[in-house]
């Protein structure tokens, strides 16, 4: 913990610093809304419909007289869920496949590495939209689709990560005394990429986010009653022209978020 | 040879240079005095970040204007300040009359030009005059005399086709393809076998005798520098700790770090 | 090369196949007999082995049939053909701008970095980098179609009616993809171009009396441009796999909204046809990459 805070300090760059401060307000206002939400964000109220920015409703209500502010609340915390379980599905899958293709090589590399380039050459968006037709739609399926699109792009820089270290001083003396492959991998590799690992995941937050967004614009995103923030703006998009606020609260904080988790990504990239 | 009754061709004084951008101030060169006569070879010897380098860059005009650092002092050549001259006078000089040769001859060219026209970039720049036909025929000339055979293949190959050796000797011709008059040749034998250093440093004497372009030739080896130069200054924490002709320094070291660096050198190789 | 579009073609076969719900008893209704499902399924194929009909299957698409809809009953052929220039010129458009305006930007941001202009590009850039695609869409055509009154969303013109009106009405389409994929060019090209401008190779330029464009334009771009051309060739596979959203938001029929179509009816020989499509599309785009590489950088031979 206390290297984590000596790194915060150490680390000048002004973009992780924005990042971390993005990421860090958002997260804890999802976290206070666990306990604490003015409204419900689901709870429609008749005599408050489409009213203007107030104290009472900071950002507004929609036209069923939901409150506007703790719908983006609500919906930045199902965004935050699925990134969360996609990078999940996508970091862990990746680091497997990517350090055993990268650290043994050879036929399985060779065999691996096709599959995964095939796959790679596809846009993510298209990957999951394809999945999400093999599996059905529902916010599992949804998850699981994002992850599994997510995998190729981490597993190969996972392996190339581990292709460099295999012949790296370090390695060559771990095997010299004996520990063996899965300990090398492990223990003394994995911890020498973290930086790069650490990057890539926040791109990976940033990426997912988007695609969620961009699937559930095309309608196969969340299925009620989670609404995302991308559900919530591609709904909003019928009123754009009469009530543009209903899509400026929950797009400014989607824009915020995937900023904080690029800035974030990018500053960790070039201090380590 | 009296070098001392001819003109001095480049005249640095009191050179200073800091660097700032760790907070506190750095001293990477002070107090650094140096003339160059016309067809001297001057040799500047001194451990990595001694200063020496950093002296030659500044006297080639490549520190960084926009960097930072200071730098004070007078580094006088055809009756201009080169540190505070504008930067058309500088660009009018630098290739055509003060060329210069790196250490690291695999980095030093263009991975993606042909070794021609980087040889002829000089002429293009400051000759324009020239034409193509003439500017092949002198690039295919000087390579020639730096040693280089079968010309007209090396003028279409790239870079990362031939060795650190050839390579350097194409730095050599691109560098003295306009005739300039100072060569500053940077550590240019420290990134090649040692069979290759001394061709080099042949190649430099004959381009000195043949010239009388005058080299300034900085290493840290200090036999190196004894083999090819009249001269020699020895740096030591960017500060100047002893000068002097090239037979006075060997048999009469004043300074301690001077005789270290004496009796460095192997047996051997004297 | 090959081998990558057998590997996807296995995998997408394979996967389609798999898929629960079987399309002849889609087709026939729930009603039919199981005499009826039996024969249509003789007749479509679907009663032989997996790689029997993997066979069939590929060696058909060879030839260039690609199969009958379910949904409609035509030669997805044909289907595609109309569909392939409208995706082919959005993505041709889109990538005319993301170079048109990537290049200079990321090559002045670099000559002038740390100067007020770059910051303000490079703030820009990353703001631009996390709009989602289709909210970018929703607020341009907002402002150029309703405010502005320049744009007239939905009057989407076949390019076979008028070309002029077709290409004009892919302009915000086309702008709303490049948009991000200039922001990644400008920001790669830039970093690429500070990180050669600190070579050895930049100093000699330098002592040979180059100026300060000399060296710019006569030795770093060319060396900067090797990684940006690698990312441009992703992009540019990207774009002609189809802007899924963008086609979607503007209502464009190209090949994204088909595919789209086409998943939402379980119309799987289309399916299959598209992702065969971009697959081979991904796959020559990557072959010239490697020619254009071959030409800058001769330190690339295969």
């Amino acid at each position: 913990m206390l290297r984590i805070l000596d790194y915060i300090k150490k680390n000048q760059s002004p973009f992780f610093r924005i990042g971390l401060l993005l990421t860090l307000v958002i997260t804890c206002a999802v976290l206070i809304s666990l306990f604490y939400m003015p409204y419900s964000p689901t709870a429609m109220d008749r005599a408050s419909r489409s009213l203007g920015i107030s104290l009472r409703h900071p950002m507004g209500t929609d036209n069923f007289g939901r409150d506007i502010f703790c719908r983006v609340l609500y919906g930045t915390r199902v965004t935050l869920l699925i990134a969360l379980g996609t990078v999940a599905i996508g970091t862990t899958a990746g680091i497997l496949i990517g350090a055993l293709c990268g650290y043994f090589g050879g036929l399985l590399d060779e065999i691996v590495m096709r599959i995964n380039d095939a796959l790679f050459a596809f846009p993510s968006i298209l990957l999951a939209l394809v999945f999400v037709s093999l599996m059905g739609t529902g916010n599992l399926q949804l998850v699981l689709s994002l992850g599994i699109a997510f995998i190729p792009s981490f597993s190969r820089i996972v392996r190339g990560e581990f292709l460099r270290a295999r012949s790296m001083d370090y390695v060559l003396n771990a095997r010299l005394q004996g520990a063996s492959h899965l300990r090398i991998m492990f223990v003394h590799i994995l911890p020498n990429i973290r930086g790069v690992l650490l990057s890539s995941v926040m791109i990976g937050f940033n990426n997912a986010v988007l695609a969620e967004a961009g699937l559930s614009f095309l309608g196969i995103g969340t299925q009620p009653p989670f609404d995302s923030l991308g559900q919530m703006l591609s709904d909003a998009r019928i009123n754009i022209m009469s009530e543009p606020r209903y899509m400026l609260g929950p797009g400014i904080v989607l824009i915020l978020l995937v900023l904080g988790f690029s800035l974030l990504g990018e500053g960790l990239r070039t201090k380590t | 040879m009296t070098h001392q009754e001819k003109k001095p061709l480049l005249q640095v004084t009191d050179l200073h240079i800091e660097f700032h951008d760790h907070g506190q101030p750095e001293t990477a060169v002070e107090d650094f005095d140096l003339t160059l006569y016309e067809g001297e070879i001057v040799g500047i010897v001194g451990e990595s970040g001694s200063g020496k380098s950093m002296s030659a860059l500044a006297i080639a005009g490549l520190l960084s204007r926009r960097a930072m650092m200071t730098r004070r002092g007078e580094i006088l050549f055809d009756g201009h300040n080169l540190l505070t001259c504008d930067r058309k006078t500088l660009r009018s000089y630098q290739g055509d009359e003060i060329a210069m040769i790196f250490q690291e001859p695999m980095t030093s060219l263009n991975p993606l030009l042909r070794i021609g026209p980087q040889v002829e970039e000089c002429l293009k720049i400051h000759h324009p005059e020239i034409g193509k036909e003439e500017r092949r025929k002198r690039a295919l000339t000087i390579m020639e005399q730096v040693g280089l055979r079968d010309t007209e293949t090396l003028y279409r190959m790239y870079p990362h086709e031939l060795s650190g050796g050839m390579r350097q000797r194409i730095m050599i011709a691109a560098a003295m393809i306009a005739e300039p008059r100072i060569l500053i040749a940077d550590e240019p034998t420290t990134a090649l076998d040692v069979t290759i250093q001394a061709k080099i440093v042949r190649l430099l004497r004959k381009i000195n005798e043949v010239a009388h372009t005058s080299i300034l030739f900085i290493s840290h080896d200090l036999s190196l520098v004894a083999q090819l130069c009249h001269r020699v200054i020895v740096m030591k924490q960017g500060r100047i700790v002893e000068e002097g002709r090239i037979e006075e320094i060997f048999e009469h070291p004043k300074d301690v770090y001077t005789k270290e660096l004496i009796d460095a050198i192997p047996k051997v190789a004297l | 090369m090959v081998i990558t579009l057998i590997v996807v073609s296995v995998c997408v076969f394979v996967a389609f196949s798999l898929i629960p719900g079987d399309p002849a008893t889609r087709k026939l209704g729930t009603e039919a007999t199981a005499e009826q499902v039996a024969a249509l399924r003789a007749q479509m194929g679907l009663d032989a082995p997996l790689h029997v009909r993997y066979l069939t299957w590929i060696t058909s698409f060879v030839k260039g049939d690609f199969g009958i809809s379910y949904q409609t009953g035509d030669a997805v052929r044909s289907l595609l053909a109309k569909r392939i220039p409208v995706t082919f010129f959005l993505a041709l458009i889109a990538f005319c701008m993301t170079v048109v305006i990537a290049i200079p930007v990321g090559i002045l941001t670099a000559k002038y970095e740390n100067s007020w202009p770059d910051r303000i590009v490079t703030v820009l850039n990353q703001i631009i980098m996390s709009v989602p695609p289709f909210f970018s869409g929703i607020l341009l055509s907002t402002l150029f179609g309703l405010i502005l009154r320049w744009f007239t969303p939905g009057a989407y013109v076949s390019y076979d009616t008028s070309f002029r009106a077709f290409l004009g009405y892919m302009l915000l389409p086309a702008f709303c993809v490049a948009l991000p994929k200039a922001a990644m060019t400008i920001k790669l090209l830039r970093s690429s171009m500070i990180e050669e401008a600190g070579r050895d190779y930049t100093r000699t330029a330098y002592s040979r009396g180059n100026t300060i464009d000399g060296v710019m334009y006569g030795h770093i771009l060319k060396n900067a441009m090797i990684p940006v051309v690698t990312f441009l060739g992703m992009a540019l596979a990207d774009l002609l796999a189809g802007s899924i959203v963008i086609e979607q938001l503007f209502s464009i029929p190209g090949i994204s909204r088909t595919l789209i179509t086409s998943i939402s009816n379980r119309d799987y020989p289309v399916v299959m046809a598209v992702i065969m499509g971009i697959a081979a599309t991904i796959v020559t785009v990557n072959l010239i990459v490697d020619l254009v590489y071959r030409a800058i950088d001769p330190r690339v031979s295969l």
